[in-house]
Formats: C-alpha cells, sequence, structure tokens
C-alpha cells in the first residue's frame, strides 16, 4: 500500500499521463472500454485525488480542485475522441467486410409485363378519354341484331356474307361472336343517348385461319361520336389527331371512298408516317365515315336532329406498322418473349 | 373486278406512255380516288422476241424413247430461216405459227435460248396457246389460221395476240354492282380523271325480237318484290361450230380472270364483263315451248351446267319451259338445254333478276357465280337490251350466225324514285362550303336527273345505281366527285366526360400490378374442347360454335385455365422453363336450362319496343370478365448466392391478395376443391361470404397429360365479382399512437383442423384490442399427441385510449383461445 496520495501537480499529471497512454494504447472499443474504466472509472487514480479533496483544507481547495477538475476534462475528452475513433474504423471494417459483387445479385422474380395489345388499347382509349369522351364495352358474345341489323345490315345485305362469322348453335337463335366493336356503338346509343362521344375497343371474332396477316381473334377500337352539327371534317379532325397521338407528330392520314353499311359516306383510312419500317408510305389503317341515318333510327334518335360519325381500327395492325411486328402470330402465340419486348409500355 | 387496259381503252382515253406498268399504275391510282380500292396488276410474265414465222419445210425424226420429233425449217423474218426442233405434229408446211426466239422469256419464267436437243441445235420454240398464256389449249401449238389470223413473216406476236395486255384488279364494294363491268369502271375513270367516257351500252338496237313467248310468273315475291322485271330474248342462227374464239378476246378474258371455253359461251361472258349484264345462251333446239320465270315447287328438281342434280328450293327463282326447270335464274343454267359442240340456233337471255332472291338462291346451293355476284349487287335493268344485241352483233360478226326476228323483250322495271336533296344537306354533313355548280355538277355526271325544287332538288338517280336511296348517299357522290381531300380538319368539342369506370381503372390496375409482381399478360383465344370444359367445369353447359374450325375448338371457354395451360405449354416447348403468365378476359357461363338467343330478329328500321329490346338483350349468356394465372417452373431462380425455389400454390395466392388488395377487397382462403387441382393442394377465395375464386396447384395427373411439370400454380378468379365486392370508398379512422404488447400464442388442435380456422377463432374471440395476428408455426411430433398439431401465432394489441398492461393482453389473448377451444377443441400448448 502506498503512503497515503497527496494533491501535487505531479501525481495528477502523472496520472493523466497514464490515462491518455492507456486510451491511445486501446485498439478496439473492448480494450477502450477497460482503458476507460481503469482511468476514467471509479477505481482509477484520478478518482481516488478526487475523493482527496474531501480533505484539503479551505484556502487550497479552489486551486486543487481546478487541478483535479481540469485532469479529469482532459481524460474525459480523450476517451471520447478515441471511442469516436474506434467506432468508426469498426463501422468501416464491418461496412469492408460486408461488400458483396453487386453484379452477381440473383433477381427475386421473374420479370413481368403486359401486353402490347391491351396495353395499346389503353393508350388509345385515354387519347378520347383526354377529349371528354368515355370508355364503352359490351359482350363478345352477342345477339345478331346488334352486330348486323341494327347496323343497317339485314339478313340479305350483300356486306353480311363477306364478314365470316362465327355463329353460335344453334343457329336459327340469332347469336354470334361479334365480328366488329360496332355492336357497343349500338348499345351505347340505346342506353346512353345523344350527345354520345364513346370509344369501344375490344375482341372481336371472324372466321380466318391464322397466319402471317390473320387471326381469327383480334382487337378493334371504334369511336362513334353523335351531336348535332357533327361533319365529317370533324371525324377527319379526330382521326388526325389520333393518329398524331398514337403513330407519331409527323403523321398523316387520308380518306379515301369506300362502302360500309353503317356510314354513308364512308371513307377508308390511310395514315402516313416518316419512320415506318419499309420507309414513308401510306398504310391502310381503317374504316370511318358518317353514320348512316338508319342506324340512328335503329336506336330511336332522330336524324333529322343528330348526326355524327364513327371509325375503326385494327389494334393488331395498328401495332403491326407502328413497332414492326412483322407476324400476327406472335401476337396471338403467347410466347412470353413477345410481350416482354415491350414491358410495360407499348 | 379485272379490268385490261386495252378494253378500258375503247370507251375512256387512258393515256399511253409506252410502260403498260406504268399506265397500270397510273389508272390504279385514279380509282383508289373514287372509292376501286387496288388489289393487284395482271399480266402475262412474257418478253420477246416473239414473232409470226412460217414453217417451210420438217423432216419427222424416230426418236430412241418412242417419241417421234420435226426438225423444221422456219421462215422467222424476211431471209431469214431457223431450224426448229418441235414435238408437236399438228402442223403442215406452210402453215404461220407463233416461234420465240432466243432471249424470249415465257410465263413460268421459261427462258427461251438456242439449245441441243435431239441431235441439233434449235434456234427457238414454236410456241401452244398454254405456252403464250393464251388458255389452256396444249394438244399441239398454235396455228394462226385457226385464229383466222395470216400475218407478215416476222410481225410481232405479242402486239399481234395482245399479250402485251395487262389488267388492273381493284375491289368493287357491295353497293357498286355497276363496276362490276369495263362500263361501270370507264364511267368511274372519267370521273377521277374528266375523261371522256363513251357508253358501250349506247349501241343500235336492230331490232327487237318478237314471237318468243316469255311469262313472268312471280306468285311468291321475297320482301315483296318481283323477283324478275326484265327478259330479254333473241336468237341467233346457223353458228359456224368450226370458228374459235379470237385471240384478242381470249386474251382479254383470261386477264379478267375468265378462262376460254368456247366461242359461243366466250361471247356471252365478255360481254357480261363489258357490260355488267350476265348473258345466258340456250340450245334453241333442246327448248320446249316458251319460258315461264317462275317460283320452284317444293320437291322440283334441276340437274344444273356443273352436272350436279339439284333440289329445289320454292323461294328459287327459276326459269323454266314446257319440260320444266332449265335454270337456276341468275345463278347457273340447266344442263338440259346447254349449248354445245353441235348447237346451230342460239337463244340468247339478258334478263334482270331481283338482288335477294337470287344472293339467296346463290347461298342456298352454294353457287356463286360471276353471274350470282352481279345481281345479288345490282344490275342495271335497263342494259339488258343493249347487252343481247352486243351478244347478237358479236355471234354474227365471229360466228357466222345471222340474227333472227324471233326474241321477246319484257322491260317492267320499275325506274328509280327521286330522292329530295335540300340545298345546305351535303355542306352539312361533309363539313365543305361546296358550290352549288359542284353539287350539281357532280351528280350530273354519275348520271343522275336534277329537278330544282322549292328548297333544294329532286334527284333521280340513273337505272345502274340502286344504291343511291337518300341524301346522304347523293352527298356521298359529291364528297367522292370533288374529292375527299377536300374535306378539312376540326376537332370536336365533347361534353365533358367522367373517365374510366371504376371496373375499367380495377382491371388495368390489375394487370399492371401483375406484370410488377413479375406475371406475363398474355391473349388466349377462347376457343375450346369440351374435354377443355369438362377439366374445369364437369358437364356444365358449355357454349357451342355452329361453325367451328374444327372439333377441339368447337365450345367457349368457362374458365382461362385451359387456354393458359396450351400458352405454358407453348412457352416450354420453346426453352423457356421458369414461367408466370396470367390473363384478364371474358369466359362464357351459360346455365344449364336456360335458352338463350332469339326466334325472330326484330327488323331495324326504327327502334324495337322496349320488351322486345330487353329480350334481345337478355338472348345472351352471362359472359363475365375472369382472371387467371399460371405459375410454372421456379419463381425465383437458381442465381449466386441464391437457391432456385419451385412456385406453386403460394404464387397463387399472393397474386389473389394483391388483386384483391388493387381492388379494394380483402380475400379470405377456405380449404376448397376444384375437379382440375390437386385435392390436397387447393385454396377456396372468398371475398365476405361470396365465393370468388380459386387458387392452387393442377393436379398433377392434369399437368403430365398437358405436358407440363409436374407442379404447376393456378389461381382464378371471377374478376367482375371481385370489383364488384371491393370497394373504392374508403373511409380513413384514427391510427392509435399508444403502445403495442405483443404476445405468442401456441395451442394444439388436432391435425384436420386447418390453421387458418385456428386464426379465424382467435381473431373473433380476442376482439378488437387484436390488432394483428400472424402465423408463424407448425409443429408436429415430440411432445404432441399423435395426430395433433401445434399452431403458434404472434399476436398484437392495442388500444386506441390508453397503454394495455399484460394483464389486459393475456385476457384477449385467453379469450381468442376459448372461442378456438370451443370450436376446434384447442388447448393451450403446455
Amino acid at each position: 500500500m502506498p503512503a497515503s496520495p497527496e494533491i501535487t501537480e505531479a501525481a495528477v499529471e502523472s496520472a493523466v499521463d497514464a490515462a491518455l497512454t492507456a486510451l491511445a494504447a486501446a485498439s478496439d472499443t473492448a480494450a477502450l472500454k477497460a482503458a476507460k474504466s481503469a482511468h476514467a472509472g471509479e477505481a482509477s487514480p484520478l478518482a481516488a485525488l478526487n475523493a482527496l479533496l474531501r480533505d484539503v483544507p479551505a484556502d487550497q481547495k479552489a486551486a486543487l480542485g481546478k487541478l483535479v477538475g481540469q485532469a479529469r476534462a482532459r481524460v474525459g475528452q480523450a476517451v471520447a475522441s478515441r471511442e469516436a475513433e474506434l467506432v468508426a474504423a469498426e463501422e468501416a471494417q464491418l461496412l469492408a467486410a460486408e461488400a458483396i459483387d453487386v453484379t452477381a445479385i440473383a433477381p427475386l422474380r421473374l420479370t413481368g409485363a403486359r401486353h402490347p395489345l391491351t396495353t395499346l388499347m389503353e393508350q388509345m382509349s385515354d387519347i378520347f378519354i383526354a377529349m371528354g369522351w368515355e370508355v364503352a364495352e359490351g359482350p363478345e358474345l352477342e345477339n345478331e341484331w346488334f352486330n348486323f341489323d341494327a347496323l343497317n345490315m339485314d339478313a340479305d345485305h350483300p356486306a353480311r356474307g363477306t364478314q365470316d362469322t362465327f355463329f353460335i348453335e344453334p343457329e336459327d337463335r340469332h347469336l354470334l361472336l361479334r365480328t366488329q366493336t360496332s355492336p357497343v356503338q349500338v348499345r351505347s346509343l340505346l342506353d346512353r343517348g345523344v350527345p354520345l362521344y364513346v370509344v369501344s375497343p375490344g375482341r372481336v371474332f371472324r372466321k380466318d385461319e391464322l397466319d402471317a396477316t390473320h387471326t381469327p381473334v383480334f382487337h378493334q377500337l371504334e369511336g362513334i361520336a353523335i351531336d348535332k352539327g357533327l361533319t365529317m371534317a370533324h371525324l377527319r379532325g379526330t382521326l388526325e389527331h389520333l393518329a398524331r397521338a398514337v403513330i407519331g407528330e409527323g403523321a398523316r392520314i387520308r380518306l379515301r371512298p369506300n362502302y360500309f353499311p353503317f356510314t354513308e359516306p364512308s371513307a377508308e383510312l390511310d395514315v402516313w408516317h416518316p419512320t415506318f419500317k419499309d420507309g414513308p408510305r401510306w398504310i391502310e389503317w381503317g374504316g370511318c365515315g358518317m353514320v348512316n341515318p338508319n342506324v340512328l333510327r335503329a336506336a330511336g334518335i332522330d336524324p333529322e336532329v343528330y348526326q355524327g360519325f364513327a371509325f375503326g381500327m385494327g389494334i393488331e395492325r395498328t401495332l403491326m406498322f407502328r413497332n414492326g411486328v412483322s407476324d400476327m402470330r406472335d401476337m396471338v402465340e403467347g410466347d412470353v418473349r413477345f410481350s416482354q419486348q415491350f414491358g410495360m409500355v407499348v | 373486278m379485272r379490268v385490261p387496259l386495252s378494253w378500258l381503252r375503247e370507251y375512256v382515253d387512258l393515256p399511253a406512255t409506252g410502260d403498260a406498268m406504268a399506265d397500270a399504275e397510273a389508272l390504279h391510282a385514279a380509282l383508289v380516288k373514287v372509292g376501286l380500292e387496288e388489289e393487284a396488276i395482271h399480266g402475262v410474265a412474257l418478253t420477246g422476241p416473239i414473232v409470226v414465222g412460217q414453217v417451210l419445210e420438217f423432216v419427222e425424226e424416230p426418236q430412241a424413247n418412242g417419241k417421234t420429233i420435226r426438225w423444221c425449217q422456219v421462215l422467222t423474218a424476211p431471209g431469214e430461216t431457223r431450224g426448229i426442233v418441235c414435238g408437236a405434229r399438228n402442223f403442215e408446211v406452210g402453215d404461220k405459227v407463233v416461234v420465240t426466239l432466243p432471249g424470249a422469256v415465257l410465263p413460268g419464267p421459261f427462258a427461251i435460248a438456242a439449245r441441243k436437243t435431239y441431235g441439233h441445235v434449235s434456234d427457238g420454240m414454236i410456241a401452244s396457246a398454254r405456252e403464250l398464256g393464251l388458255g389452256d389449249e396444249h394438244d399441239g401449238i398454235l396455228r394462226l389460221t385457226t385464229l383466222g389470223l395470216d400475218p407478215e413473216v416476222g410481225t410481232d406476236a405479242i402486239a399481234l395476240l395482245g399479250l402485251d395486255d395487262l389488267a388492273v384488279e381493284v375491289n368493287v364494294t357491295p353497293d357498286r354492282g355497276y363496276a362490276l363491268s369495263i362500263r361501270g369502271i370507264a364511267r368511274e375513270y372519267a370521273h377521277s380523271t374528266g375523261s371522256v367516257f363513251r357508253d358501250p351500252a349506247a349501241l343500235a338496237v336492230a331490232s327487237r325480237g318478237t314471237g318468243f313467248s316469255v311469262v313472268l310468273d312471280d306468285q311468291a315475291p321475297i320482301r315483296g318484290r318481283r323477283g324478275c322485271d326484265a327478259f330479254v330474248t333473241r336468237v341467233v342462227r346457223g353458228i359456224d361450230q368450226s370458228r374459235t374464239t379470237p385471240a384478242w378476246m381470249v386474251s382479254r378474258l383470261e386477264l379478267s380472270g375468265i378462262r376460254s371455253i368456247s366461242l359461243v359461251v366466250d361471247i356471252t361472258n365478255y360481254v357480261m364483263l363489258e357490260l355488267g349484264q350476265p348473258i345466258h345462251a340456250y340450245d334453241l333446239a333442246a327448248l320446249r315451248g316458251g319460258i315461264t320465270v317462275r317460283r320452284a315447287t317444293a320437291g322440283e328438281t334441276l340437274k344444273t351446267l356443273d352436272g350436279q342434280s339439284r333440289t329445289l328450293d320454292p323461294e328459287d327463282l327459276l326459269i323454266t319451259d314446257e319440260s320444266g326447270p332449265i335454270g337456276l335464274a341468275g345463278v347457273m343454267g340447266g344442263a338440259s338445254t346447254e349449248i354445245s359442240e353441235t348447237t346451230i340456233d342460239v337463244l340468247v337471255e339478258a334478263a334482270h333478276f331481283e338482288p335477294v332472291s337470287i344472293a339467296r338462291t346463290a347461298r342456298r346451293h352454294k353457287l356463286p357465280s360471276e353471274a350470282s355476284r352481279r345481281f345479288a349487287r345490282g344490275v342495271d335493268p335497263l342494259v339488258a337490251e343493249p347487252a343481247a344485241q352486243r351478244v347478237v352483233d358479236l355471234l354474227v360478226e365471229l360466228a357466222g350466225g345471222a340474227a333472227d326476228s324471233l326474241g321477246s323483250c319484257v322491260i317492267d322495271a320499275a325506274s328509280p324514285a327521286p330522292i329530295h336533296l335540300a340545298e345546305g344537306f351535303v355542306d352539312a354533313l361533309i363539313g365543305v362550303d361546296f358550290s352549288l355548280d359542284e353539287i350539281t355538277v357532280s351528280l350530273t355526271d354519275i348520271g343522275c336527273t336534277l329537278d330544282v325544287d322549292d328548297n333544294g332538288w329532286q334527284v333521280t338517280p340513273p337505272s345502274w345505281r340502286p344504291d343511291l336511296v337518300d341524301a346522304p348517299s347523293l352527298a356521298e357522290e359529291v364528297a367522292r366527285i370533288v374529292g375527299y381531300e377536300r374535306i378539312p380538319a376540326v376537332l370536336p368539342i365533347a361534353p365533358p366526360g367522367r373517365g374510366l369506370t371504376r371496373s375499367q381503372r380495377v382491371r388495368r390496375a390489375t394487370a399492371n400490378a401483375l406484370a410488377a409482381a413479375g406475371l406475363t399478360e398474355v391473349l388466349a383465344y377462347p376457343f375450346v374442347s369440351l374435354d377443355d370444359v369438362a377439366l374445369t367445369d364437369g358437364d356444365a353447359a358449355s357454349v357451342a360454335l355452329a361453325n367451328p374450325f374444327d372439333s377441339d375448338t368447337g365450345r367457349l371457354r368457362r374458365s382461362l385455365i385451359p387456354g393458359l395451360t396450351r400458352i405454358a405449354h407453348r412457352n416450354l416447348a420453346r426453352g423457356l422453363t421458369d414461367l408466370a403468365v396470367f390473363e384478364i378476359g371474358a369466359v362464357y357461363l351459360p346455365e344449364g336450362t336456360a335458352s338463350y338467343g332469339v326466334a325472330e330478329v326484330p327488323t331495324a328500321t326504327e327502334k324495337p319496343q322496349s320488351s322486345v329490346l330487353s329480350e334481345l338483350e337478355n338472348s345472351i349468356p352471362p359472359q363475365p370478365w375472369y382472371l387467371a394465372a399460371l405459375f410454372v417452373g421456379d419463381r425465383r431462380s437458381r442465381g449466386i448466392g441464391q437457391a432456385a425455389e419451385h412456385a406453386g400454390i403460394a404464387d397463387a395466392l399472393d397474386a389473389a391478395h394483391a388483386v384483391a388488395a388493387v381492388a379494394g377487397a380483402v380475400v379470405r382462403v377456405e380449404t376448397g376443391s376444384h375437379p382440375a387441382l390437386h385435392p390436397g393442394r387447393t385454396a377456396a377465395l372468398f371475398v365476405g361470404d361470396t365465393h370468388i375464386g380459386v387458387a392452387g396447384e393442377l393436379l398433377p395427373a392434369v399437368a403430365v397429360e398437358r405436358d407440363l411439370p409436374r407442379r404447376v400454380g393456378v389461381l382464378e378468379l371471377n374478376l367482375e365479382a371481385l370489383i364488384a365486392l371491393g370497394s373504392s370508398e374508403v373511409e380513413a379512422g384514427t391510427i392509435a399512437a399508444f403502445p403495442a404488447a405483443t404476445q405468442d400464442l401456441s395451442v394444439v388442435v388436432a391435425e384436420s383442423v386447418s390453421a387458418g380456422a385456428v386464426r379465424a377463432a382467435v381473431i373473433e374471440g380476442a376482439g378488437a384490442l387484436l390488432e394483428s395476428a400472424v402465423l408463424v408455426d407448425d409443429y408436429r411430433g415430440a411432445g404432441l399427441e399423435p395426430g395433433t398439431k401445434s399452431i403458434t401465432l404472434a399476436l398484437r394489441f392495442r388500444a386506441a385510449d390508453r397503454t394495455l398492461t399484460a394483464a389486459e393482453a393475456t385476457e384477449a389473448k385467453l379469450a381468442g383461445l376459448a372461442v378456438a377451444t370451443e370450436r376446434h377443441g384447442a388447448t393451450l400448448r403446455a
């Protein structure tokens, strides 16, 4: 047991030196903890010196108290800074240890994709939504009346034979798979009345064998606008807007006389764009015209007051010339690699 | 409709640039402008030199192969003789023939060169009619005398025989029957270009035939329209059967797509193509008495030209004589009065039949013909007489016949009704300020006559335009003749819209959510087999197609699963191994006892009564939107530091929850069953008490049968029902900030009790304080009675208004246990 200590400058300095040396020597947080306990803890020399202050005569108390207090503060600061150093070093070590090859990380799930036909239909529909139109839908298995008769195509109409139709058994019950989305136009006229501005995207059916340019199941987007004072100029304006929005700003359209029973006048719609795969050229896109008064009559709308236009185009065809798809089969076979080319966009 | 350029040139002035292909393309462009869409350009693919030669001498040389060839000396130009080997023997010295010289290319393509054959160098070839694209005749070489030709040696045979002609093919829309003729196309060309039109029907009708009895006796008009309203007959006697069809006519018919058959038949076809009037020629000697046009009686039969005996329908319109039916009017003639090699006197028929009657008969007997196609689309009733005259003229000129006075002329066609066209109507429909001149000139140009009335015109369409029936059809003509390019572009202003419907929004969001979750959207055909239906729906009723491609695709799907299995298989067959695909699409769910459809479809001249409309609307089976997904192979593929994870029912459930969240619904899972799914791995999905679908794994046997791996995850749900049960209206509650108390609960139940049932009981018993209950463990084995298992739930409790004590949490937990005990015999695990 050493002689009872005394608060001297030398004693204080020696305790501080010992503390600083020990702290500097601590190489990790555990060693630092031990050094801290030994030199700044309850049993440390500095704590012992501090305890002696109780017995110091009153006239020396201030000076000795200051001496010991400053020493303890120096040691405390040294502990804190060494601790920060060691924590930072250990964290850095840990981070280094945790490093991995980020280029080798395996995907957590398969890559999904939308079908470009549906996303294209959505995109085209949105162009009309933005103009205040609405999207109407209807059944695929339809009554003949909606698919043909109400569209000015009765049983003996020469155009009726041109659409190779899937009929439902028994045939004398007049059901079929719709050959166009136009029955939705009829239903919209009946249900929503006028003024009417709707598009009807959807699936249609014609009895064509599947090959590079035909499929018995395909998609259309049709539109109908019936209001007071609509003219063929509005038809052209609408289609021009659609072409620019869907195909590109440089798109141009052309109308050619044609015949459809549900429109009069009727037109074939061609579209031209400078970046088409096989060069700038006119491509047949769809059909359109002014709605035949007989169609309005069948829906109970007075053609003397209301008139309007209708149009329709194939989505497969649009995707083909817009995105350079060369074989119809790619769109219908369900090979996921086809959709995955598009991902979530079109 | 195919239009040989040389033919069209007879009636309009078609520019000739010397480049026939360029001329054909210019013609196409002109016709497209007036609505005749271009289809193709046809021509005899041959190039010269092809010249007229004369056989000077030949030597027959028998060959080892049994054939005898002729080694000929042929004069192919004045002073130019060539040695040519010829296999045919149907010619004599002195005959003029067609010689294809080295350098020529015949259809095939077959290049002609001087080549060594049968011991000679053959310096060209003597051609047959078929080799020149002039029909099927290949019995020997073409002797020009048979065509009535005796040209100079060395004459260019291409021009001589019309082999340099081209035909443009245009698509004629069903409303324009008149354009199925050179006459109609020439008229349209004139409209497009302003060229002068010379009407081929404007020919001199020498005199009407008389004395031949024709009775039009339609006792059962279809839709109130008489089957026949014009019937012209003429007689030509003394046909010279040795005459053959001239080369120019053969060439034009060929280019028009019609085979040369015999001179008389070729002439009838030629006039049909030229004027649009189908013609029928009878062997006068075979006719018994006069002709009556009438409907068939039930059970009557007729042997048609194609040799088929046909049982007639009372709706069929017939040409009859005293022997009975001798022709299906406007569709096909009968065999008994057919023109033959012995025919001497010919009766020519040019009639006008009603479109619907002819179309129905052609369809009924599956006899689409050039004649029926024209009648069904409308033939000019006034062209019958000039057409008959044209046939008579050609029979006299080309077949050596003599026009006879015997014949008849019944023309009883109603004149087209005038249409009122109000001033301003055309502008208001087309959106163009047309001048009055543009309107009246356009309509006059297409053959209408205009009479001014109080606020516009009375417009009488020409006899060849039955499609002009109302003011809009006249407006179209004005726009078409002036040109659609005059129409400006104006965007209409629609009233404010409401955006997508909730169902539309949710369906899109569903597809996007699934794609983001790693699934790929596919679109399968809805056609399935009866076996496919049975796979998912047992013996439930399914919609049958009346005319499917084949029996494997004869039904409409009740489920999306069969289509997805086929798509999955296709992907696997192409070398892919891990797949997650989904489809959103309609299924067709007829109810077994229901009868769909309607007995009769109403006419559409006016809006049907509401009872009729609702019958139409209710005539179709339910067709809800379904969603299905299929998971094959690994959901997570093997990678560096990652083991592969096989996909299965968990993926199907995960997708179900994701979809439900999009729809604003919560799906409850119960043990379920499904005919196509693994009996031990099938979850029934509920929203509330409504069953909305199923998740599971395919029955391994089904998977293997469909060439898929043994384990395939499957999800199918009624998306429409899910959307209806979900909600987009959320009322937000306050979020309690008091501390949570967490406790685990382990209970022992019989193995047969599902974990979900235990959880549901605990949730119900624990009451409002329970915030979350997660199944964390299923333990079986040591320490438990055989046949039992221990289920552990991690529970989180919270009160909205205070800090919960441990005692309160324990009390709630035990209340949960109590219900599990009561319902499932659960005991607290020691």
